[in-house]
């Protein structure tokens, strides 16, 4: 009996892990379907992945704000202002690109002080505080773009929403990221027996490894087939991967987590939940001015209304990932995930031609039930 | 009215997962008296009262309930109070944001249409205001009043609902004395208008003063119902606490040596300047166990959580540790200076149920085990599989959710974390606060061992059989002071009791707790 619930258990908490995953499999299963092969191309699936990009920069971010029972509404306006300074100052003043980037950094940092104040040492509710960073900056992008778009960027500029990596240079990351895995791999193995604690089968590592590592080169090969790596889709990689690192084996991530999980025991335990989360506004908003250079890149543009309504589908994408809003639970590759899935809807229904009125209406009765199937499990396990 | 009594409880009986909190418990009330109920913390009586107002709905225990004669089986605390009974908790269920009328009314509105008609509200309110004797204006908002006046809102509120059987659950605990003389006086003119008071309380000069019957619980069980000229306060107190030992505490022969905490003229104010700490004095030896017993509300939490710097306002007073002293401006603080505080709370202070072990055990000492502030997962695992095994916690796997864990297992947790800090001086509060008793001996066998190995050890505990098994001292808190100091082999719980329970002016003051 106890043996059949710790199983029961043990059974849940591995579904609920790769739920999401499953799920964003069956969504791919079910257009190149309807699509006749045509969604899971390489070239629609290399789409897929750029169009995914901004959403999932954020997304990262926004599933460790989320984590620590905060929220940010303004993304989409502060995207647009950095977006909207880099453009400026290029385009009216003849900054060069490592400049402008620079300064559009600066200007997520900034706006990070600005939230992390407020929040963190005048407890303003994190809601309050972005919903009137959401109006304030919209204006401030009104302000420096003076109501027009900002038109055209420096090619270099350009470069990082528009350039691919050659197919070679592709191929050879990939491999690349397959050797470091491997080792990585190995080197915790090596660890953990050092410490004298138990460690997979040797059968069963390998096995794994192996299964790992063609799905890496399943997605690498995906791009070198179209016409190599996408730059912005790199950056997301290496970001995911940062924040990754950042969430599971950091000092300052696993206190995020633990804020959000009991703020009073985190407290209590000695933890400065002030400064962790001034400390997280500040990464977070430079997180989104690089997502705004992005946007901004790609579109070699700043428009007066880049990144309207993006916030919302940052926070489905995160909390379709798995990331819950009572706090302490939420993982950085899930929220990649959750914005692979909304970019899915997207782009599959569009590739069908699904009528406007019927996208909104499916993607949003699908993140009502994804976060139903994660309460769902989530009692269970 | 046959057998003359107004409210009988017959043969109660009410468990809990893994503890039978009332044990076949009879309570029988008669017309216009006012009946004290008396025990000690954990003897039942909040869990009889909220068998009897429907908290825990008709099914959920054993047992008859039987008003004027009819057996009554209440679902809600709705259908109890149709039948005249209503309950005035220790925490008043008021909001403070409202005015007196709106609280008084609400839940009962006088509305028509669902429309409120407020010249009827103001009526009854004012009605039922000077029944209490509280000369208010009935649009002045709670937060204006002071707890005293709160408290006898709350009883207006009671009384508009024409009840006929008043609980007070620990009226007076947050009053002061004046208060409290003037909410009794108010329980007196009610008995002379025919009101019927169960009345619970833990200063038990009140009950002497206000009761005519007194039932005892001890245990889950009902001792007895006496008169009040039956008992003298000794009386009640050996009734009270004269519970069979059982010997579960391991004591061994210990030999405290230099001071190695001190607390100098500690006082703290909580958020609305109540002076809840006043001069508190005292030391800690190194190997020593120092007891920290009192009634709940004495202000034994309040203390530590304040040397800790994580409650109250106005904190005034000197630590020294080792002979330094320390400037404490957080837990952090705290902890580095090698203090350690196991919260009685520990679902809400001391863990984060939904994280593993691992994590709840590191999550004090991350610092320890990271370098560069990247945190090495093998060293993570080592320190938990250490302390999983030193204290014996029951898991399969250190990755097990907090949430999962047995209340024992819980608080194993919580020392583990506290341990990982090194800790010179450990304060554990209501360390063994809902746990079996197997659990609870092998907390007291952890203590122990932790005490050989050199910590100072405070241990604040409700229960005087713990306290008297485990400490070699024991201090006494009533109302922020500490009224009385025993050694181990003077002490006994009704002189810890007299402590706990008389007026300071009774007992005479002994600030330095020496």
């Amino acid at each position: 009996m106890e043996n059949k619930k710790l199983f029961n258990a043990g059974f849940f908490k591995h579904i609920r892990r790769y739920t999401m995953l499953i799920a964003l499999v069956g969504i791919w299963f079910i257009f190149s379907f309807l699509t006749e092969g045509i969604f899971i191309s390489p070239r629609n699936l290399s789409n897929l992945f750029v169009q995914t990009v901004a959403v999932a920069i954020i997304a990262i971010g926004m599933t460790l704000v989320i984590v620590t029972r905060n929220i940010d509404l303004s993304v989409g306006s502060v995207a647009a202002l950095a977006g909207a300074v880099a453009a400026f100052l290029q385009v009216k003043m003849g900054w060069p690109t490592a400049s402008v980037i620079a300064a559009a950094l600066a200007v997520g940092i900034l706006i990070g002080f600005w939230h992390g104040f407020w929040i963190a040492y005048r407890a303003v509710p994190a809601f309050i505080v972005t919903l009137a960073s959401m109006m304030v900056f919209r204006g401030l992008v009104l302000g420096v773009t003076n109501g027009t778009t900002i038109a055209p960027l420096s090619d270099s500029f350009k470069a990082i929403g528009q350039s691919y990596l050659s197919p070679h240079l592709s191929a050879w990351i990939g491999i690349l990221v397959i050797i470091a895995y491997v080792f990585l791999d190995f080197d915790r193995r090596r660890k953990r027996i050092k410490y004298g604690f138990k460690v997979n089968g040797l059968v069963f590592e390998i096995l794994k490894l192996s299964l790992v590592s063609s799905a890496i080169a399943g997605f690498f090969a995906i791009m070198v087939f179209n016409r190599g790596i996408h730059c912005a889709v790199l950056l997301v990689m290496l970001l995911a991967l940062v924040f990754h690192f950042i969430a599971e084996h950091t000092v300052f991530g696993r206190q995020l987590y633990a804020i959000g999980g009991n703020p009073d025991a985190a407290e209590l335990s000695g933890l400065n939940i002030k400064k962790s989360v001034l400390l997280l506004y500040v990464v977070f908003g430079a997180l989104t001015a690089v997502a705004g250079l992005v946007l901004t890149a790609r579109l070699n543009a700043a428009t007066t209304s880049a990144g309207q309504g993006m916030e919302l589908d940052v926070i489905a994408a995160a909390v379709i990932g798995g990331t819950s809003l009572m706090g302490g639970e939420g993982t950085i590759i899930g929220a990649v995930i959750g914005a692979l899935i909304m970019a899915s809807l997207d782009n599959g229904m569009s590739l069908m031609n699904t009528n406007i009125t019927y996208q909104y209406i499916i993607k949003g009765l699908i993140l009502l039930l994804a976060v139903w199937v994660d309460i769902a499990t989530r009692n269970k396990a | 009215m046959p057998d003359g009594y107004i409210l009988q409880m017959e043969s109660i009986t009410k468990d809990f997962p893994g503890v039978r909190a009332l044990d076949k418990v009879t309570f029988n009330v008669q017309p216009g008296h006012i009946h004290a109920l008396v025990g000690e913390n954990g003897a039942g009586k909040s869990t009889l009262m909220k068998v009897l107002s429907g908290v825990y709905p008709s099914g959920t225990y054993q047992g008859n309930i039987i008003i004027n004669g009819e057996k009554q089986s209440f679902r809600s605390i709705k259908d109890s109070e149709n039948h005249g009974i209503v309950i005035i908790y220790q925490e008043l269920a008021l909001i403070k944001e409202l005015n007196i009328t709106e609280n008084i009314c609400v839940g009962n509105e006088i509305s028509r249409w669902g429309i409120v008609n407020w010249d009827e509200s103001y009526l009854k309110t004012e009605k039922a205001l000077a029944q209490v004797g509280l000369r208010e204006n009935f649009l002045t908002s709670l937060a204006n009043l002071g707890v005293g006046e709160q408290q006898l809102v709350a009883i207006a509120k009671a009384l508009s609902k024409e009840a006929k059987i008043l609980v007070l659950d620990e009226p007076t605990a947050a009053l002061s004395q004046e208060e409290a003389e003037g909410l009794l006086k108010i329980l007196l003119k009610l008995k002379a208008e025919g009101v019927t008071c169960i009345y619970i309380s833990h200063r038990l000069k009140e009950v002497f003063d206000i009761a005519d019957e007194i039932t005892v619980l001890r245990d889950g069980k009902t001792v007895g119902t006496y008169a009040k000229q039956e008992l003298s306060e000794n009386k009640l107190i050996s009734l009270m606490v004269g519970r069979e030992l059982v010997d579960i505490y391991p004591h061994r022969k210990r030999l405290p040596q230099e001071v190695i905490f001190k607390v100098k003229d500690w006082t703290v104010y909580d958020p609305a300047v109540n002076k809840i700490i006043s001069d508190v004095n005292f030391e800690l030896r190194k190997g020593e166990i120092l007891g920290i017993s009192g009634l709940v509300g004495a202000g034994r939490t309040e203390l530590v959580m304040s040397l800790f710097n994580a409650w109250g306002r106005r904190i005034s007073g000197k630590i020294f540790l080792e002979g330094k002293e320390l400037q404490i401006n957080n837990p952090a603080g705290a902890i580095k200076a090698g203090i350690a505080l196991a919260s009685e709370d520990r679902k809400r202070y001391g863990l984060v149920l939904n994280e593993d072990i691992k994590r709840n055990i590191s999550l004090a000492s991350l610092l320890k085990i990271a370098k560069a502030s990247i945190i090495n997962d093998n060293e993570e695992i080592k320190y938990a599989e250490k302390y999983t095994s030193d204290l014996r916690i029951k898991t399969p796997s250190i990755e097990q959710k907090a949430l999962n864990l047995s209340g024992g297992n819980q608080q194993k947790v919580v020392l583990g974390k506290w341990l990982m800090t090194m800790p010179k001086v450990l304060i554990l509060d209501e360390p063994t606060r809902g746990i079996d008793i197997g659990a609870k001996s092998e907390i007291y066998n952890i203590i122990n061992d932790l005490v050989s190995l050199g910590l100072g050890v405070v241990v604040i505990s409700s229960e005087l059989p713990e306290v008297i098994g485990i400490s070699d001292r024991i201090l006494v808190m009533q109302e922020g002071r500490f009224t009385g100091e025993l050694m181990i082999e003077e002490a006994t719980q009704e002189k810890i009791m007299r402590y706990a329970t008389g007026r300071i002016k009774e007992t005479g003051v002994n600030q330095d707790g020496k």
